[in-house]
């Protein structure tokens, strides 16, 4: 049903490790709002979520196409790699623009997943999507830097050793550009529980570790800035198009699995003595998604390509997320339909992927905002917000 | 010790097998292909008897196309050392890989040839005893326990009616059932080992083997489609229909 592919060994050996993790472990852990320990741990000793870091920092030192092959088998299989799937590239921030000290901290137990740095703070209650204007203030007293604020949606803050943070270090309206003053940190959740930070779970309609992170006088030492004080936008954005690529390549995952879910059920189920999917009406939506699925995959493809080969891959990531969580919401939408009433029973999975895959038409960027780039950036088109 | 475990590349299992129109086989265009799940078990074996100091160095080899080299990769990711591929375009018959295998157990000198008690393609289940037989060595087939010694090893086989434990001389050769381990999967850093590791190509002729079709496939075709059951009133049409009409007892 779908065609040969790259890194075939590795998806046949993550298929095979998730073969252990059936839909059962991902039905029980929905109802219960629990962390798939076992399986991060599962794929943690596997080397997986050290697919990106260099082997001199004890990683398998490879391509973003690999992660990508990782993250969406694990979709593919029904599973779902938003509990760790931050683990594999939040690093990338500390990778480049990070010192070497910083590199040797950090790194190898990242690697080994001794140390979870799988926790992003970026987005505020009251800047959402307008990142330059986050509140969270880091000043400086002496060796530390002192944070008070308020982070949302920090997914696996409570899963997580350390936060890759953003914060103001010069108000906005003392910087000549919006993207100055803001700097990025690495705070050591650790040490800063119990002394100012506070971390409460959000229950959301799927089960994914999310929080709001509460700042008061957190002190971050000095040391643990990454490059330059007032530069961590640019040091945040050159992370974005991996992460894009990456929950592209899980989208592309969950539509498979929904579409074999949904093409299978409709050979098997029979009304009026004949199987559903005898009918265009059943079939046509599943196959729309199908070629939808395939397009999708074909843009990630060619995102991967540009980032590998080092070019600016930028409207393409965009796009791959764009069309992959489009991609995949679709394949979910015809996956209940074609399931009919048992669509929405929990056994059959369908509506707990439905309401995961929903996720990417918000986070990390809303398809609005990828548009929006879209008009801007590739069709020069006037700047809407 | 060296343990030969020898792998074949088969049908995935995962797949819906379909019979070509002609009947002529199982269509294999555009369909996954895998290493058969009993070689897998018989690997997870043998690389923990090596990882238990009772063995140092597991080899495996595959007979089949050129892309069976996908399997030993596999394999060698799980942990093997090296590879051996005899490469042989069409269907071999298990006499003719039992030759083969011949062949490279001679080249080798294993202690122990660990396989798997059948393939579930052709489900066969020949070739270990073929292989046994050829060479002269103990068989233990079915094996769901192994406990290894230097020079003997006591295996514990699955039979009809339960376990029976029996005691060979090595070199033996063992088929693995599916009880025997849960073989595992491979890691990231050992399927990067795993390209560097060695395999090594040869031909049939190499081994001085002919590879000819003794037997002539008839006819394929699909099971008869299982018909849907009926629901009982009582007890007693059970024990009716139990004994007049399945005649079970
Ligand atoms: C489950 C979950 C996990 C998350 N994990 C993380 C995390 O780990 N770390 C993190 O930092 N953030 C995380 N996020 C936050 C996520 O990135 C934001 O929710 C997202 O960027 C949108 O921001 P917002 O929710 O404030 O929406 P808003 O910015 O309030 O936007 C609301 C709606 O308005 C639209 N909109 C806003 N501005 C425009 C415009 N100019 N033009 C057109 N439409 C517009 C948006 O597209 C959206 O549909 C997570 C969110 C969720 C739900």
């Amino acid at each position: 049903m779908f065609t040969t592919q790259d890194h075939e060994e590795i998806r046949e050996a993550v298929r095979k490790l998730c073969e252990r993790y059936p839909a059962e472990y991902w039905r029980e852990l929905d109802v219960k709002r629990a962390y798939p320990e076992a399986f991060v741990n599962a794929l943690t000793e596997a080397g997986y979520l050290a697919t990106l870091i260099p082997e001199e920092y004890g990683g398998s030192g490879l391509t973003l196409s690999a992660a990508a092959a990782v993250l969406e088998e694990i979709h593919r299989s029904g599973g779902n790699g938003g509990a760790c799937h931050a683990q594999m590239y939040v690093m990338g921030t500390v990778l480049r623009h990070g010192s070497e000290a910083q590199k040797q901290k950090y790194l190898p137990g990242i690697a080994s997943g001794d140390l979870r740095m799988q926790a992003f703070g970026v987005t505020e209650p009251t800047s959402g999507t307008d990142t330059t204007s986050i509140r969270t203030f880091a000043r400086r007293e002496g060796e530390h830097y002192v944070v008070s604020g308020q982070k949302i949606w920090t997914s696996r803050a409570e899963h997580s050793d350390l936060m890759l943070l953003l914060a103001r270090t010069t108000l906005k309206d003392e910087v000549a550009k919006k993207t100055d003053g803001l700097s990025v940190f690495i705070l050591d959740m650790r040490e800063a529980r119990g002394s100012g930070l506070s971390i409460r779970p959000i229950r959301t309609m799927m089960n994914h570790a999310t929080t709001e992170v509460f700042f008061d006088n957190v002190k971050v030492p000095a040391e643990n800035l990454i490059g330059e004080e007032g530069k961590g936008f640019r040091y945040i954005l050159s992370g974005m198009n991996a992460e894009r690529i990456l929950i592209a390549a899980e989208c592309v995952g969950d539509a498979k699995w929904l579409i074999e879910k949904a093409a299978g059920y409709a050979k098997e189920r029979h009304v009026f003595g004949r199987p559903i999917g005898a009918n265009q009406g059943i079939q046509f939506p599943i196959a729309r998604s199908y070629a939808n699925m395939r397009a999708a995959e074909l843009m990630v493809r060619e995102a991967i390509r540009l980032y590998e080969a080092g070019e600016n891959c930028g409207a393409e990531a965009n796009m791959a997320k764009l069309l992959a969580a489009d991609a995949s919401n679709e394949a979910a939408n015809a996956a209940i339909q074609t399931h009919g009433g048992f669509g929405f029973a929990e056994e059959y999975d369908v509506e707990r992927k439905f309401r995961e895959t929903r996720l990417y038409q918000v986070a990390p960027i809303s398809t609005n905002l990828i548009l929006s780039y879209i008009s801007e950036h590739v069709l020069g088109m006037p700047r809407s917000y | 010790m060296k343990i030969l475990v020898p792998v074949k590349r088969v049908i995935d299992h995962n797949v819906k097998i379909r019979v070509k129109t002609d009947g002529s086989g199982v269509d294999l265009a555009n369909v996954k292909m895998s290493m058969n799940p009993f070689d897998e078990i018989a690997v997870e074996e043998a690389i923990r008897l090596k990882e238990a100091g009772k063995a140092d160095e597991v080899v495996v080899v595959s007979i089949g196309p050129a892309q069976a080299q996908d399997v030993l990769r596999t394999a060698l990711a799980m942990g093997a050392d090296r590879a051996i591929l005899i490469t042989v375009d069409g269907t071999v018959e298990p006499l003719t890989v039992a030759k083969l295998l011949k062949g490279v157990a001679e080249n080798e000198q294993p202690g122990l040839v660990i396989l798997g008690k059948q393939a579930i393609d052709d489900d066969a289940n020949q070739t270990g005893q073929m292989l046994a037989a050829l060479l002269g060595w103990s068989q233990a087939t079915f094996a769901s326990r192994i406990d290894l010694g230097a020079d003997r090893a006591k295996v514990t086989r699955e039979v009809d009616g339960g376990l029976q434990v029996i005691d060979v001389r090595l070199p033996a050769i063992m088929t693995a059932d599916l009880r025997l381990n849960q073989p595992r999967y491979a890691s990231l850093p050992n399927i990067m080992k795993a390209k560097k590791k060695p395999l090594e190509q040869k031909t049939p002729q190499d081994f001085g083997v002919t590879v000819e079709a003794r037997l002539r496939v008839l006819r394929t075709e699909e099971p008869a489609v299982r018909q849907g059951g009926i629901k009982v009133a009582n007890t007693a049409e059970l024990f009716d229909k139990l004994k007049n009409e399945a005649g079970v007892i």
